[in-house]
């Protein structure tokens, strides 16, 4: 797939290499001299000033490695991303955490993943409860798993859901509770599907070991549990894609548009029974590579379902990705439809763009979120004419920043190296790979890449900044530097960016926006970054007084 | 795509529930908790140290732990807030936390410069049984707290009690590290305000200032969560108690502490350790509670009560002489905090609304003798539980409705179901401003609380008017 960074790299780098332009590798330093020595060596490796060299594209960065403590990180815990990540979003199945209150009470419906439960014939949606077994002291030292039989036994009472699934929390490991041979007692016992995750909060050093443990778990109990195949042309899965403010409901809408069938979305907008048969569809699209390229990969393995990255976020990134898919299947029709629909989707974009450039035109946007968006978006920053210059993941690995060609240098640390790699082989019946070895290298040839990711660092300019797990001083001293036109990150960031005077765009939750994937999202996204920039009480913050003060006082005989 | 549309069409509207699983039918649950109506210490304790000037709170357990809480503070505030992290990897989980949290202590201090760093731990560094004393002492040994720099230190399981008990701990904490007694007994008075918000604390220090009744509050976060937009960012706003104060509350004349249940400990380890006489009351929201705080200020300080407060008083009662109408026999069901809970019902019972369930997820022995003994008087069957889950609420609920919720930002999906009017009150509240601005303690706290129930009661009548009924003047 083409990468979208050529046709602005010369705009770009004309602001970035100004001379009046700070360096990167200045506020680095900058920055590093704060940092006691030990920090420092380490930080060194995760801040990249971004230039090209003559052989490599771009520079190696360290990522995926642990959190330094004390340091203030935006990272969370393997929970989060198991729980909160990948399994949250399915509507119909009761996740139970087995652990204290906290960890259940703050996933708590704080993840804007929408749903429609309209489209499951049961009409099951268990996302507003949550649902946990309270882990009292009585249970850390005697012990959970009694408490736990009886809650999944009370939930199958009251609930009757269709599947149950257990997330243990930090001292669920340490203590010796087994949530795996529990599961699997009360699913021989109430015949529905029951597993856990062993996803403690200690586990790995960021989310992304929990979307590793979610895709095993998914990948071993629930997907291929229903051979049932859809009616329907070009089947696809959507991985990936959580629906965040209803980005998956947009996307669906254009992808119906041109023909094609969505299988499964995983996760959002989901339903059990969409997994188990996710397994018929012919072809497996990756939005967010870090937190389900283990599933796409195991679905190769197993089922011969090839997979490559498509970017539905930005005009450009949306038509570039349905013309992959329509290159790949090679079907004229598909190829002409494809066609038709952009040119239909097109016109309000282009306007809106052009309404918004000439106020955001040349202004610097800077992101650091999850795992695949602080790359994602840089297109649609770029479609308003503004500059993503400073951009970083949180608990995304090299493959994600440098592309996957750097996967087999890559070595597993101590601290991921607990997180289960499943051995898949080949399903005896059901393996049925969809393309040849041969078309595959054919279709490598004309461009179209699949199993493939390039990664951030090769879609961003010479002389931009990439910041793996950006820390708080981090965040404090770029902001310092540049005054960027907008801050983009998560909650716990929103309100120091806005403190500063700097508009600040959550692109986690998305505020309370979205869509912003395809076309109308895209849309959506330009106005509402030139509502933010552009708002009037940005000109409110000092007052007349504050301006200019002058002494006002009177003589004590007036 | 059908979207889900709710607007107008009462049709859809009963087809379409949010918590569309909730029986009706109450069947007893021992071991599942659904939806829950409390959650774990460490918040507490985070809450309770952003209360001290120049501190940075730090959770010593799973980074998970302090995004989580940083998220809920900061989505209740819509503001900063701060914490660091001992970032257990399952290596630091098998063999201690120690080396994490003393390169936590370097690297804060080092990068971040606060006065002090208050450590609570979490449920991973109490299972492995950390001795965090001993870690600090370390870090003393080693140089690693400045000269004139303080580390402290609450111990907050999250498998034992709650958020408040979090919030208790860590303030007790503050006592147990600071306060000493210089021998005398200086005319002023500490004022331990309990989890309320940094409006509430505000007010009641307001109101001392009217009394001129010097007093020391901790913790104080007016100024730290709930500061202006000024177009410069400070990690350390300019709120917050003092050590010095925290020091001087040891020779105070007295403490006033507010909730028993966030307050009382603490109070009770001035007057062990520093011989600091301690009066337990209820938190000050509504008329009668609010009488005796007021009273118990005066009369410890030795002050007389000034004619503006008295006139506050009486604007608060007059507003329930004019509306009592509207008032009169409401069934209310409230979820929230004992502490919280306590003063409201006896607020709600004395203006003659009929608060009928009462529900907090901490379970508490005296809450439920307490508003047994305040509801007693209601004509009305009264449900009433500790350590209960808000599934249960909604099921009581739904078998005796009520006229007005009140509870936290989670009740909406119950009032949206149930088409009951609603009140945001208490911990946390996510999807509304205010509470942060403006108080709910005291007589105009009262007074607000009023203007709330009135508008949601009052609005749902010309809701629901028949266009005979409609009144203009009302």
């Amino acid at each position: 797939m083409e990468t979208s960074v050529k046709k602005y790299e010369e705009f770009e780098e004309k602001i970035l290499n100004a001379d009046d332009f700070i360096k990167p590798e200045k506020v680095k330093e900058e920055i590093l001299s704060k940092y006691p020595p030990k920090v420092a060596r380490k930080k060194s490796k995760q801040i990249i000033a971004n230039r090209k060299d003559t052989e490599n594209k771009h520079l190696e960065i360290q990522a995926n490695v642990r959190t330094i403590p004390g340091i203030i990180s935006q990272r969370g815990c393997c929970y989060a991303g198991c729980k909160g990540v990948v399994m949250g979003p399915t509507r119909d199945i009761i996740n139970l955490t087995h652990g204290p209150i906290g960890c259940g009470f703050y996933s708590w419906l704080t993840r804007r993943n929408q749903t429609d439960p309209s489209t499951t014939p049961d009409g099951h949606n268990f996302m507003p409860y949550c649902f946990s077994t309270d882990m009292q002291e009585r249970e850390i030292i005697f012990g959970g798993e009694k408490k736990l039989k009886e809650a999944i036994q009370e939930a199958y009472d009251i609930f009757k859901p269709k599947m149950i699934s257990v997330f243990a929390t930090c001292p669920v490991g340490l203590i010796g509770d087994d949530v795996h041979s529990v599961t699997k007692e009360m699913e021989e016992k109430l015949g529905i599907t029951i597993f856990g995750f062993s996803c403690e909060g200690y586990k790995g050093v960021s989310q992304s070991a929990g979307h590793h443990v979610a895709n095993n778990g998914l990948f071993q109990h629930v997907i291929g549990q229903d051979n049932t195949v859809k009616e329907g042309d070009y089947k696809i899965n959507l991985l990936g894609e959580y629906n965040i403010g209803g980005d998956a409901f947009e996307i669906e809408r254009v992808l119906t548009k041109c023909g094609i069938t969505i299988i499964s979305t995983f996760s959002g907008n989901s339903s059990v029974d969409f997994f188990a048969n996710s397994h018929t569809a012919d072809l497996n699209l990756i939005m967010c590579h870090r937190s389900i390229n283990y599933v796409a990969e195991m679905m190769e393995k197993k089922y011969g379902i090839p997979w490559f990255k498509i970017n539905f976020l930005s005009a450009g990134g949306m038509s570039r990705s349905l013309r992959k898919i329509a290159q790949y299947y090679g079907d004229q029709k598909l190829i002409d439809r494809v066609e038709e629909v952009i040119a239909e989707e097109m016109p309000p974009v282009i306007e809106a763009q052009n309404e918004v450039r000439p106020r955001l035109e040349g202004k610097l946007a800077m992101m650091f979120v999850g795992g695949s968006r602080a790359h994602h978006y840089q297109e649609m920053f770029r479609e308003m004419g503004m500059i993503p210059f400073c951009a970083g993941y949180e608990f995304a690995h090299r493959d994600d920043y440098e592309g996957r060609r750097v996967l087999p240098n890559l070595k597993v640390d101590a601290d991921s190296r607990n997180i289960e790699e499943l051995f898949i082989e080949k399903d005896a019946e059901r393996y049925n790979p969809r393309i040849s070895e041969k078309e595959l290298e054919e279709m490598k040839k004309n461009g179209i890449k699949l199993r493939d990711y390039e990664g951030m660092m090769n879609e961003m300019s010479d002389g931009t900044i990439v910041i793996d797990d950006i820390s708080q001083f981090e965040t404090e001293t770029l902001v310092n530097t540049y005054r960027p036109a907008v801050f983009c990150a998560g909650i716990k960031e929103k309100y120091t960016i806005q403190k500063f005077g700097i508009p600040m765009k959550q692109l986690h939750s998305y505020d309370t926006g979205g869509p912003y994937a395809g076309y109308r999202g895209a849309i959506n996204f330009y106005h509402e970054i030139d509502r933010m920039v552009n708002s009037k009480i940005w000109e409110h913050l000092k007052a007349p007084w504050e301006k200019s003060p002058e002494l006002a006082a009177k003589y004590a005989f007036e | 795509m059908s979207a889900l549309s709710m607007n107008g069409n009462k049709k859809l509207k009963e087809i379409i529930m949010l918590l569309r699983h909730t029986p009706k039918e109450i069947k007893e649950r021992k071991s599942l908790t659904v939806n829950p109506a409390k959650t774990c210490q460490p918040i507490g304790a985070m809450y309770a140290a952003l209360g001290i000037h120049g501190c940075m709170p730090h959770s010593h357990g799973s980074q998970g732990c302090y995004a989580y809480h940083r998220s809920t503070l900061t989505r209740h505030y819509k503001e900063p807030v701060m914490a660091a992290s001992s970032s257990f990897t399952e290596g630091a989980s098998v063999f201690g936390g120690q080396s994490n949290l003393l390169q936590a202590i370097n690297n804060i201090f080092t990068i971040y410069e606060p006065d002090i760093i208050a450590v609570h731990t979490t449920c991973l560094s109490e299972t492995i049984g950390d001795d965090i004393p001993q870690i600090l002492g370390k870090a003393r040994a080693d140089n690693k707290i400045p000269e004139g720099k303080f580390v402290i230190h609450a111990n907050t399981p999250s498998y034992v009690g709650t958020h408040v008990t979090g919030f208790a701990n860590m303030t007790k904490a503050m006592v147990d590290y600071f306060a000493i007694s210089n021998g005398h007994k200086e005319p002023k008075i500490n004022i331990i305000p309990g989890w309320v918000e940094p409006s509430d604390m505000h007010e009641i220090k307001r109101i001392a200032a009217e009394l001129e009744a010097p007093i020391v509050m901790f913790p104080d976060t007016e100024n730290i969560l709930n500061g202006p937009q000024t177009g410069k960012y400070e990690m350390f706003p300019k709120g917050g108690v003092t050590i010095d104060e925290l020091v001087s509350a040891g020779s105070s004349q007295g403490t006033i502490a507010l909730g028993g249940l966030a307050s009382g400990s603490s109070a009770r380890a001035l007057d062990s350790k520093c011989k600091v006489p301690c009066e337990i009351l209820d938190l000050p929201i509504g008329i009668k509670a609010t009488d005796r705080f007021v009273d118990t200020l005066r009369k410890m300080a030795g002050v007389n009560v000034p004619d503006t407060i008295t006139t506050e008083r009486g604007q608060l009662i007059d507003i329930v002489t004019d509306m009592q109408a509207y008032l009169y026999h409401k069934k209310v069901a409230l979820v929230g905090d004992p502490d919280q809970l306590i003063s409201l019902t006896e607020f709600l019972v004395s203006i003659d609304m009929m608060p009928i369930h009462i529900l907090t997820g901490t379970k508490d022995k005296n809450f439920e003798k307490r508003i047994e003994k305040i509801t007693a008087d209601v004509p009305h069957e009264v449900n009433i539980a500790s350590g209960k889950d808000m599934m249960l609420y909604h099921q009581w609920v739904k078998n005796d409705p009520v006229d007005l919720l009140m509870g936290n930002t989670y009740v909406k999906y119950i009032a949206r179901d149930e088409d009951i009017p609603f009140i945001r009150f208490g911990f946390p509240i996510l999807d509304r401003i205010g509470h942060s601005y403006f108080p709910i303690v005291c007589y105009r706290g009262g007074m607000r609380i009023l203007e709330k129930i009135l508008e949601a009661l009052m609005d749902r009548i010309d809701r629901d008017s028949t266009e005979i009924a409609f009144d203009l003047v009302m």
